[in-house]
């Protein structure tokens, strides 16, 4: 996936939607910041997400972070292999990385997330 | 996306933008609101911008939390050397008639029989038996012949301890506290190639000087003060030196460590490696709340035929003995318990908390210190412990949970 045709949420959560379902999973930014991820949990297929709502953490060595789901809708997969599996966060977070994918309900909530360039200024405003 | 550990779980409600500062603040669980104060720089804080690192309130300094990798750094530690800044660390001077005899007033260890150039851990407690820091005293003698103490203690708590002992003072009027915090630096080398790599550097030959042993030398025609001490459970030094010449000292280590592979190592780093050695951290393992027996310090108090501060409340507090003591726990699965987490035993009836805990880079597992009842502290009692809503189950085991050459 190319991070410039994804979408952010500003709690550095990146989306590709593809027919109705979104894939998610969290920028190279936030994972440099983490900073040595070492445990992360993951959703339960079937669980109802709205936008803003904490569907899963990832723990660094020093640091809790919760995963806010940057869409509406129903999970229908997660990377199961991703917690035993943490350096494909590091080293491919847009492909290998990815942590769930999501039947949208609705959209129009997607327009509030950030393009490439937008969620870039944050990080670099941030960093 | 960041939650803060700190005393009394996670915190909700930083910016997801203040990252660094956020997993600085779970180092040390600095609270921030005490930010306001404008943050001391050490000597070599332009070397730390300069080589990129996530720097972070401790303390009241500005100090480095990792150069890019904590893990990274723990495992050079283990390995090879690492190099740390460590002069937020108080350094307090005592001179003059009647030093020892005021130390030994203070400290819970005996000083008056402390030999030149050895070095002792030691506690200081209020009246209660309380403990207010945890310090190394060491005599020092200078080429020229003078012979004074100095008392390393911890960052957070100098300005404390000064005002604590000022009513002391008075008792020994000869004696002179000097704050030398200010115009010197300290660094630390540890890790097996530490004095391997010091080898050479130094006028005297540091190899021959023995574990808690202190010596007033020379490297690069500096002087400085050079201890066989640390606080990772690895061999190596530490180093006091003055201020102007700490960039220098630092630089020329780096340079000379360059073929074994050392680096700078930040606050997280320490953090790991000091917990994996089961060694405590005042604010966490130890408080005023809490006295040597519950923090499993016994043997850093000499009780017998002397009399200071804290003996009388000492002396009760062993013979009545204490419900409750420090252990380590291994927690189930991989998901690391942390600082402030409730412990209950199978029961569910509360029986503690955890005082330190998180990732242990050498033993690829989570570990975690916790002062619980002393009912449930033997070694293979099962736990539970609230994570975070969750309860998950723990093994009390025996400290350190790694000791060099094993």
């Amino acid at each position: 996936m190319n991070p410039e045709e994804l979408l952010y949420a500003e709690t550095h959560e990146w989306v590709s939607l593809d027919d109705g379902v979104a894939t998610v999973g969290i920028s190279a930014f936030a994972v440099e910041q983490l900073n040595d991820l070492v445990y992360m949990d993951l959703p339960a297929v079937g669980a109802k997400l709205s936008a803003g709502e904490e569907f899963g953490e990832v723990e660094s060595v020093k640091a809790v972070s919760p995963l806010y789901s940057p869409v509406d809708g129903e999970v229908i997969a997660v990377n199961e292999a991703l917690p035993e599996n943490l350096d494909w966060l590091s080293e491919d977070p847009y492909r290998l990385g990815w942590i769930m994918k999501a039947q949208v309900d609705n959209e129009d909530a997607l327009r509030s997330l950030l393009d490439y360039a937008a969620y870039q200024r944050q990080c670099s405003e941030s960093a | 996306m960041l939650y803060r550990i700190g005393a009394g779980g996670v915190i909700k409600g930083l910016r997801p933008l203040i990252l660094r500062v956020a997993v600085a603040c779970i180092v040390m669980g600095f609270v921030l609101g005490e930010m306001t104060q404008p943050l001391a720089k050490t000597p070599l804080h332009a070397w730390h911008c300069s080589a990129n690192a996530s720097m972070a309130p401790f303390a009241g300094f500005e100090m480095p939390v990792h150069y890019g990798s904590i893990v990274t750094e723990h495992h050079r530690c283990r390995n090879g050397a690492v190099l740390f800044d460590v002069s937020h660390m108080g350094r307090l001077r005592f001179e003059g008639d009647g030093a020892a005899q005021l130390l030994d007033h203070l400290l819970t260890r005996q000083v008056v029989d402390l030999a030149p150039g050895r070095v002792r851990y030691a506690l200081v407690c209020d009246a209660r038996g309380g403990i207010l820091d945890d310090v190394l005293v060491s005599r020092v003698c200078t080429p020229a012949g003078n012979d004074y103490f100095l008392l390393v203690v911890n960052a957070a708590n100098r300005q404390k301890l000064l005002t604590w002992m000022q009513p002391h003072l008075a008792d020994f009027p000869r004696v002179t506290v000097s704050d030398r915090t200010e115009i010197t630096a300290m660094i630390a080398i540890q890790g097996p190639r530490s004095l391997q790599i010091s080898s050479g550097l130094f006028k005297t030959d540091l190899r021959k000087l023995r574990y808690y042993r202190t010596v007033v030398t020379e490297p690069f025609s500096k002087p400085v003060i050079a201890s066989r001490t640390g606080y990772t459970g690895e061999d190596g030094l530490e180093l006091i030196v003055r201020a102007e010449d700490a960039q220098r000292i630092w630089s020329n280590w780096m340079l000379a460590g360059r073929k074994d592979g050392i680096c700078a190592a930040g606050l997280g780093a320490r953090d790991t490696l000091r917990m994996e050695a089961g060694m405590p951290l005042y604010g966490h393992e130890l408080d005023e709340s809490i006295n040597p027996f519950e923090a499993g310090l016994e043997f850093a108090c000499d009780l017998e035929g002397r009399s200071f501060i804290a003996d009388d409340s000492l002396q009760k507090l062993r013979q009545v003995g204490t419900p409750r003591i420090r252990v380590g726990l291994f927690p189930e699965g991989t998901r690391p318990i942390r600082e402030g987490a409730n412990i209950l035993d199978t029961s569910g009836a509360s029986i503690g908390r955890v005082t330190s805990g998180g990732p242990a880079p050498t033993l690829s597992r989570p570990i975690a210190m916790a002062i619980i009842d002393r009912s449930q502290a033997a070694v293979g009692t099962t736990v539970v412990v609230d994570n975070r809503g969750r309860s998950q189950a723990a093994v009390v085991c025996p400290l350190p949970f790694y000791k060099r050459g094993t």
